[in-house]
């Protein structure tokens, strides 16, 4: 079978050229001729390769019959990541890139099975933080049980990108009688979430450097697949899984409502936040409902099987922290309103551009 | 959280509404009409919204959400000359990140950068310094904005790049002062204000003394607050309780920020670096004299209006934007014409639509929209 066994590394099927000798990517690594091909293989193919890439063709070459022994339909997803910085505590944007896509299909109720990377590379970039990024893309990608199956790299001039930007596509495959959908939340439905929420936000903020604040805070960026799997086998009646990234759960629970027309409750003091980030968010005057995570899930589950749900996530290590949040309410139509802890409620909508710091 | 959750008690919250209603029928009885109070920093406007203040008071109190949102009260003129230092070749502009979506007449600043101009957020003017160290060959303008509150760390900066000899710094002053601009408010014809929250934060700096006119000329208690949500129910208790005592004075609920005396270190640092201006031009209030500051004369090679060549035009708010009618308490935000029509947070046409502490922003964003929209037909019709 073209899947690799999870958290084993392909090892290369044949030959790799040479390798790079020089300490930055120039130009000439995207010119076409043998120094792209000794980019390609000293830093991609020779952590990535498996039997579906080892051929390098112009593309993939799956087998259907294959495909339909995990469900009924396919899934199909693209991702772009263009984090800065690129390493930050927790992550980097290979595995940010990986975790991503594999979870955009896991949220569907897909297996996830193989990916696409291409990178656009900023010429001058080391060649040894490429290597490095390109080896937690193929670690990631094991532990996620997916492989990486095809891929293009591009090199551009000085300031046409910054540093690397990284698309993964991704094909996964829907499993037979699932059928999650944002417009299926109805009256009554519980609300959860997997864990601590705003992690990665925090992180990155504070890792650009600008604010001069140091906190313990990292990124929570994880494939979600393991999670999901367990979380819709303990729980088929779940309806709706969306990982809560740009924009926080704050606009995934206005997606729900707006797609479902209905309105949505949560509780301020069921929301779990750690400590630094709260005191981060009222340091900055930022809103922790906003902000980004990537390894974090919104469920809706009907009423009756809430509990079940929430402890088919808190048995697994990246659930550990899961909790009811809050539930769906008759009307009215498209409103997330919140709970506060202090006693009065306000309405959580959808953030107009990014979340400024205030002045004072 | 230490010292955030123990003014977020829901239950001192509880018995603090409890008093404020019963207060409430006492002085209402008296007045036979609702009570407007206004809160005149946009912080505490944040704060109301953030946690559904308004909606837990007696229908008989009326929060009017005053001018203190220095993003807010940014006139159109002041934004252009802003975009115009920024698209001056060799200058990096630094800015606090919400002034970046003001409208100018043409451009915001977001729009300027997305043109190519280098405008650049940063958190503090310390850190606009650093990149003037960083970056000897390029002129790097700051702009200064707020009141009392960010004017002392702005005028630190200029004394900190002074020591350092750094000469390609300069700031582009527009911080403004609120005393004269709750005086215009209180001589507005139509001023419909019982009493006042005092900026908590602007009052660490000057202390509660130069309020003092307020409760002797105008008759209107003022209660410098601060900015938890536990704050503002104690301030308005206070507020409530001296006006059915028939006492009129300024109290000072955060005292455990705002000393009486202000902050001298602070506003010595202000003395030495700005003097006030004869007049300043506000969003929505108009010309206000003596409510905004420059630089003096021995800094002007740190002040970017010698160093540039400022259009200085004076840019009227557009017709159908009532936000000084809002600003003085007038009409509610959802009352104005434009008001989530016209002028929304992806297209403000006044700046109460653009800060987070913008009224009109947080009805917006918090608010119930639907129903404001049907009650401002209702009003209408």
């Amino acid at each position: 079978m073209t899947k690799p066994e999870p958290g084993k590394l392909m090892r290369p099927q044949r030959k790799l050229r040479d390798g790079i000798h020089v300490p930055k990517v120039t130009l000439a690594h995207g010119g076409g001729g043998k120094a792209m091909r000794d980019l390609i293989d000293d830093v991609f193919v020779s952590v990535f390769d498996n039997p579906v890439l080892a051929p390098l063709e112009d593309q993939a070459r799956v087998s259907l019959s294959e495909l339909a022994l995990h469900g009924d339909r396919l899934a199909f997803t693209s991702d772009s990541f263009v984090v800065d910085p690129l390493e930050f505590p927790g992550g980097d944007i290979g595995k940010l890139a990986i975790c991503g896509t594999v979870n955009d299909l896991s949220v569907g109720g897909a297996k996830p099975l193989f990916l696409s990377c291409s990178a656009i590379i900023e010429e001058g970039v080391d060649v040894a933080l490429l290597r490095k990024l390109a080896r937690s893309m193929a670690e990631a990608a094991a532990a996620a049980g997916v492989a990486i199956v095809t891929g293009d790299t591009k090199v551009v001039g000085h300031g046409a990108c910054d540093k690397l930007f990284i698309n993964t596509s991704g094909v996964g495959v829907i499993r037979t009688g699932v059928d999650l959908g944002a417009h299926r939340a109805g009256t009554g439905d519980a609300i959860l979430v997997n864990g601590l929420l705003g992690d990665h936000g925090a992180a990155i903020l504070v890792a650009r450097g600008d604010l001069h604040l140091e906190t313990p805070i990292e990124s929570d960026c994880a494939a979600l697949n393991g999670l999901i799997d367990a979380l819709l086998n303990a729980c088929p009646e779940v309806k709706f899984i969306r990982d809560a990234t740009r924009g926080g759960i704050a606009t995934v629970l206005n997606e729900i409502a707006e797609a479902s027309g209905v309105g949505i409750e949560i509780d301020e003091r069921a929301v779990p936040l750690r400590d630094e980030v709260k005191g981060f968010c009222e340091i900055l005057g930022l809103d922790p409902l906003y902000l980004a995570n990537e390894g974090k899930i919104v469920v809706v589950a009907p009423a009756a099987v809430a509990e079940k749900a929430r402890a088919a996530l808190a048995s697994h290590p990246l659930g550990k922290d899961a909790a009811i949040v809050g539930h769906v309410a008759a009307g009215p139509a498209g409103r997330v309103v919140m709970q506060t802890k202090f006693g009065g409620k306000r309405i959580v909508d959808m953030l107009v551009g990014e979340q400024l710091p205030r002045i004072c | 959280m230490k010292y955030v959750d123990e003014f977020r008690d829901p239950e001192k919250a509880a018995a603090l509404l409890a008093a404020i209603r019963e207060l409430t029928q006492s002085v209402v009885r008296e007045l036979r009409r609702p009570l407007h109070i206004m809160e005149v920093c946009g912080g505490h406007t944040h704060t109301i919204f953030r946690y559904g203040i308004a909606n837990m008071l007696p229908a008989e109190i009326e929060l009017v959400h005053g001018p203190g949102c220095p993003v807010c009260v940014l006139p159109m003129g002041q934004v252009d000359d802003c975009v115009a230092i920024a698209e001056t070749p060799g200058v990096i502009f630094t800015t606090f990140g919400d002034a970046m979506r003001v409208p100018g007449s043409r451009k915001s600043l977001l729009q300027a950068k997305a043109e190519g101009a280098d405008v650049r957020m940063v958190y503090s003017p310390l850190d606009a310094l650093a990149i003037a160290r960083d970056n000897p060959k390029r002129e790097v303008v700051f702009f200064g904005l707020g009141f009392e509150t960010t004017m002392p760390s702005t005028a630190l900066t200029v004394l900190q790049a002074e020591a350092e000899g750094i000469v390609n710094f300069s700031l582009f002053c527009n911080h403004i002062t609120i005393v004269p601009t709750i005086k215009a408010i209180l001589d507005s014809p139509d001023l419909r204000i019982d009493a006042f929250l005092g900026p908590g934060h602007v009052s660490m700096v000057i202390g509660t003394t130069p309020y003092e006119f307020i409760a002797r000329h105008y008759r209107r208690p003022l209660v410098v607050a601060g900015f938890e949500p536990l704050d503002i129910l104690h301030s308005i208790w206070l507020v409530l309780k001296q006006m059915n005592e028939g006492r009129c004075e300024i109290e000072n609920q955060y005292g455990r920020i705002a000393p009486a005396e202000g902050n001298p270190a602070a506003l010595h640092a202000i003395a030495q670096v700005f003097e006030l201006r004869e007049f300043f031009e506000w969003r929505g209030l108009g010309s206000i004299d003596h409510s905004g500051v420059r630089m003096r004369a021995p800094y002007a090679r740190y002040d970017a209006e010698r160093k540039f060549a400022l259009p200085a035009l004076h840019i009227a708010d557009p017709k159908s934007c009532q936000c000084g009618e809002v600003l003085k308490g007038v009409i509610k935000p959802w009352q104005c014409k434009v008001f989530g029509t016209a002028c929304t947070p992806e297209t403000p046409l006044g700046a109460l639509m653009v800060s987070s502490e913008g009224a009109c922003a947080a009805y917006y964003q918090y608010g119930d929209l639907e129903g404001l929209r049907s009650k401002r037909a209702a009003d209408a019709a």
